[in-house]
């Protein structure tokens, strides 16, 4: 039994069929990629993980609980973080201030009113946070204003947002999109130092083989709604299906 | 001190200051000379104005500073919240403790009403359903609900009034367990005189507690939630947080100090009307603001002490003041001057206060805090690139 | 069953200024993306341009007549307008008895400068800013405008009436087979109605099946992709802005024989609007137009006497509560398009 289930997902757009009879299964503490081409419905998926769409048929179960008709935020509450295909950080906010919120999520809930008493009060979320700025090498940056970020450091600032709520299931939606090879090494050696540090399953969708091969213990492969197949890497590498079905336009 | 940072204490104390004293301050030139009686601001009935209108303003900014969401239909609170107050006096008596107490609580329960409905939307359409239903109330104030209102004639309190708490020997008009609200002490010092009156005192010590209880709110757990509720809504949702309650109370405390503002106006003056809460008058607490500056703390007191003192100068200046100005010139020039000037001044005054509402938001959309900002970093970055010069900063 | 014809003919006319300023607004804001808040403003300027005719028609000169003396025994003054000097009396007469429909010709020049003025000088340095920034500078600017009204025309309404031959009713009831005075219709209620049909038809005649419309049209969906194929969107873009201030300044000069403009005539309709824009769905043209008829009939026959005897005040509020229920049950309005200021 894996910490996400999927089952018998369905959903139509119209008369598109985005989703057909999606099953799948993550295992805990595994990276899982997603991969498919272009309009095989992986956004979609995504979308019915966190709640943002709901799916005609089907059921999502996480971690024995059913995610289907919950709000963003409910799921969010279970365990369930997403780092965005462009980072959504809060750009007006310092960093140090852009890594409390998660953290004050993380021990209040999804709503506590805490209008009087002043954030600095609040001291165990303040070594929290510096904890987690110091495990991402940001700590020089807390005072900096989110939108003055580079690139790299604005996915590395999502990322800490998301990991310090320590969530069961972190899901990455195209991690390494439009971004230089370096930057894609380093998102790559992040994720990675992240896995070995903590216990956390990972579900990745992503275009770029390289990223996929390097870090996924587990793949599936989406074509035109459907599962295709869900494999080990090794074997889906030379997988027949999935070389007609997708391979075949992009380099390996 | 006080659970204040050293800044946000330096500011309150400052404050505190500028309120109390104000009688003091606003009155520059001496009291009988022409200087004086166009520019001194420091008499009761324009103070109570300053403050009164800044605490509605600082509420205002826990709204639209904090979270972005820009609220057409404020006035709306300011009305029900005078509306309250003299139905306070009018059935119990005329301590104005109740009637402050009710119009803060009746003003938080329509907040929460409105609020309600209105916060379903984000951006434009809520500010258009904030402005319908301020609108609503406005009609609704003339037409059903005229015997709670009085309709055109506006609320006031009458000989026949039940009044149930008037003893013997109560004072008949607005007080303070006896403390006259419009009782006032006057010192002479030469040719300046002072007046310190109670109705003033007891609307600045509500500011000075309304603009501390702001500070506490922008840098609480919630501001900060509120701040980034503004910034990203989705990274808040997917973050696990609910929006919707901290909205709520944004805009409920928000509605509660337009409430304390609309019953501290009845508590200066025991009758209030309809047009407290018609559009122009949500529009003017939207200029306050925006003037001050949005999302600053001081911003908003400033912004309302500057609307209203231009207003009480701009709408005592006739053609006449005018031709004296400018007397100096050829007859000619001073004619066409008084000409092109006259629409602005006296009764003028909405034009003057459009013209500037449109430069500020052109021009300034920080407002004055952040224009001041500006001009007080060019000093600063002059002083750094000296400094700087040699030791430049390594490359990223 | 009169009384029923009679109360949704009595929609029709404050029905058709709602979609005509509706379809502006909404105009504006499908192809530029702004939320104009002095889009009443400009309803506002039309109307007064029909005060304005009216008052240059009725300039005149004085010339003592000797024959006749007035009350106190002095020779009479006698106020001729120079109209009536240059055309003669009876043709000059008919053209003050014609200055609102007249008005038309003047307002659609000026209103289209207005429009082009406004966008170019104002509206243009405002794309990019945020909503809330284009709301308070329109709204701003509809404050001065609604002051300045003020300052030139004062603060009562002025009287505009129709032309002599459009004053009395129109006996819609006996064209309908039913007694004779049981509906009776006043005419020029009629022309209006007939007028914004007209216009309406006239808008979506022209974006439908012009090369200019199709572009418009694309624009409004997509602005980008448009602007990728090389055209010069923003210039079209201008002429609608100047397009929706001319339908607006009509729906203006010819409302004023129906509501005697004054100064605060234009945030009156433009909140009101504003809801119908809201209840039709931001950014769509039929569904704002929809919205006004719809409303304009609602409101008419919550100020029946019988339905206010039930519940008194119900024609203050009929529009709010409609807009509240639409917004609460179908947040997208009536014919809303997914994702329409939708952060």
């Amino acid at each position: 039994m894996g910490i996400l289930e999927v089952k018998g997902i369905n959903k139509r757009f119209g008369g598109l069929q985005a989703l057909g009879d999606v099953n799948l299964s993550v295992q805990e503490n595994t990276v899982h990629a997603i991969i498919g081409p272009n309009g095989a419905g992986k956004s979609t998926l995504l979308n019915v993980l966190v709640g943002k769409l709901i799916p005609d048929s089907g059921s999502v179960m996480f971690d024995g609980q059913s995610v289907l008709g919950r709000k963003p935020h409910e799921i969010n509450q279970m365990g369930i973080s997403r780092v965005f295909q462009t980072p959504e950080i809060f750009a007006d906010l310092s960093v140090f201030e852009n890594v409390l919120i998660p953290c004050f999520a993380k021990r209040d809930g999804s709503f506590k009113m805490q209008a009087i008493g002043a954030v600095t009060g609040h001291s165990d979320i303040h070594t929290t946070a510096e904890a987690i700025l110091d495990d991402v090498n940001m700590l020089d940056k807390r005072h900096m204003t989110a939108a003055s970020l580079s690139r790299g450091d604005k996915r590395r600032l999502e990322m800490a947002m998301c990991l310090v709520q320590e969530p069961k299931l972190l899901l990455l939606d195209e991690p390494t999109a439009g971004m230089a090879r370096a930057d894609t090494n380093n998102t790559i050696d992040l994720l990675k130092e992240i896995k070995e540090k903590r216990d956390i399953t990972m579900c990745i969708i992503e275009h770029d083989m390289h990223v996929v091969f390097s870090l996924s213990e587990r793949i599936t492969v989406l074509a035109q709604g459907m599962p295709l197949v869900e494999d080990t890497p090794d074997n889906i590498k030379g997988h027949p299906k999935v070389r007609e079905a997708y391979l075949g336009e992009a380099q390996v | 001190m006080l659970g204040l940072n050293s800044r946000d204490f330096k500011l309150f104390i400052v404050v505190c200051l500028m309120a109390l004293a104000a009688p003091i301050l606003l009155n520059p030139f001496p009291t009988a000379s022409a200087l004086g009686e166009s520019f001194n601001a420091g008499y009761p009935a324009l103070m109570q104005r300053f403050v009164i209108f800044g605490i509605l303003v600082i509420g205002f900014n826990i709204l639209f500073g904090l979270t972005g969401y820009l609220s057409f239909g404020h006035a709306a609170f300011l009305g029900v919240g005078s509306y309250a107050a003299v139905w306070m006096f009018k059935l119990l008596s005329y301590n104005v403790v109740p009637a402050i107490i009710l119009s803060v609580i009746v003003a938080g329960l329509f907040a929460v009403v409105i609020g309600y409905v209105s916060l379903r939307r984000s951006g434009i359409y809520f500010s258009i359903l904030t402005l319908a239903f301020a609108q609503m109330s406005y009609q609704l104030a003339y037409s059903v609900f005229t015997p709670l209102t009085n309709g055109e004639t506006g609320l006031q309190v009458y000989n026949d009034d039940p009044q149930i708490l008037m003893g013997a020997n109560s004072p008949t008009s607005p007080h303070f367990f006896g403390l006259e609200m419009n009782s006032q002490y006057t010192l002479d010092i030469s040719g300046w005189s002072f007046v310190f009156q109670n109705g003033y005192y007891l609307s600045a010590i509500f500011l000075i507690l309304g603009f501390y209880l702001s500070i506490r709110i922008f840098r609480s757990p919630t501001g900060l939630m509120l701040r980034a509720i503004k910034s990203n809504q989705t990274r808040m949702s997917y973050t696990g947080i609910n929006t919707k309650p901290y909205m709520l109370a944004a805009f409920v405390i928000s509605g509660m100090y337009a409430g304390l503002a609309g019953g501290l106006l009845a508590a200066m003056d025991p009758l209030t009307g309809a047009e407290r809460m018609f559009w122009t008058a949500s529009g003017e607490i939207v200029v306050m603001a925006i003037l001050g500056g949005v999302g600053t703390l001081i911003g908003p007191v400033l912004g309302a002490g500057i609307i209203k003192y231009l207003e009480n100068i701009v709408s005592k200046i006739n053609d006449s003041i005018l031709h004296q100005w400018f007397a100096f010139m050829p007859d000619w020039l001073e004619g066409v001057l008084v000409t092109i000037i006259h629409p602005f001044i006296g009764k003028g005054w909405h034009l003057t206060l459009g013209l500037l509402f449109m430069a500020v938001v052109i021009f300034l959309p920080g407002g004055l805090v952040q224009g001041g900002q500006k001009i007080g970093g060019l000093f600063r970055r002059k002083k750094t690139d000296d400094a700087a010069d040699g030791a430049k900063t390594p490359a990223e | 069953m009169d009384a029923f014809i009679l109360q949704i003919l009595n929609g029709l006319d404050k029905g058709s200024a709602y979609a005509l300023i509706a379809l502006g607004l909404t105009l504006i804001f499908g192809t530029l993306g702004v939320v104009n808040f002095a889009h009443g403003a400009l309803f506002m300027i039309g109307a007064f341009c029909a005060v304005t005719l009216q008052k240059i028609f009725g300039i005149s000169f004085q010339t003592i007549d000797d024959t006749q003396t007035d009350f106190l025994g002095n020779p009479l003054k006698v106020d001729t307008p120079y109209i009536e000097a240059w055309f003669g009396p009876e043709m000059g007469m008919a053209i003050q008895d014609w200055s609102v429909p007249l008005a038309i010709l003047l307002v659609i020049p000026v209103m289209f400068f207005l429009g082009w003025v406004m966008e170019r000088g104002l509206i243009k340095h405002f794309y990019s800013r945020p909503h809330a920034d284009q709301i308070l500078v329109t709204f701003g600017l509809a404050i001065v405008v609604g002051e300045l009204i003020k300052a030139f025309y004062g603060a009562n309404p002025i009287q505009t009436p129709a032309p002599d031959m459009f004053l009395g009713t129109v006996d819609v009831g006996a064209w309908l087979g039913m007694d004779s005075g049981a509906v009776a219709y006043p005419k020029w209620r009629m022309v209006y109605f007939a007028f914004s049909l007209v216009t309406i038809g006239a808008v979506f005649a022209f974006l439908q099946f012009t090369t200019f419309g199709m572009v418009v049209r694309a624009g409004m969906a997509d602005r980008e992709t448009v602007g990728l194929l090389g055209i010069d969107i923003d210039k079209r873009f201008t002429f609608m802005f100047g397009l929706a201030a001319a339908v607006a300044g009509m729906a203006g000069v010819m409302y004023t024989p129906i509501l005697s403009p004054h100064y605060n005539i234009g945030m009156d309709f433009l909140v009101l609007s504003f809801v119908v824009v809201v209840v039709g769905g931001m950014g769509s043209l039929p569904g704002a137009v929809l919205a006004g008829f719809m409303l304009g009939i609602l409101q008419s026959f919550a100020s029946m006497n019988e339905v206010k005897a039930v519940i008194p005040g119900i024609d203050q509020i009929i529009i709010y509560l409609v807009a509240i229920i639409i917004l609460l049950t179908r947040p997208r309005g009536l014919m809303g398009r997914k994702g329409v200021m939708e952060e």
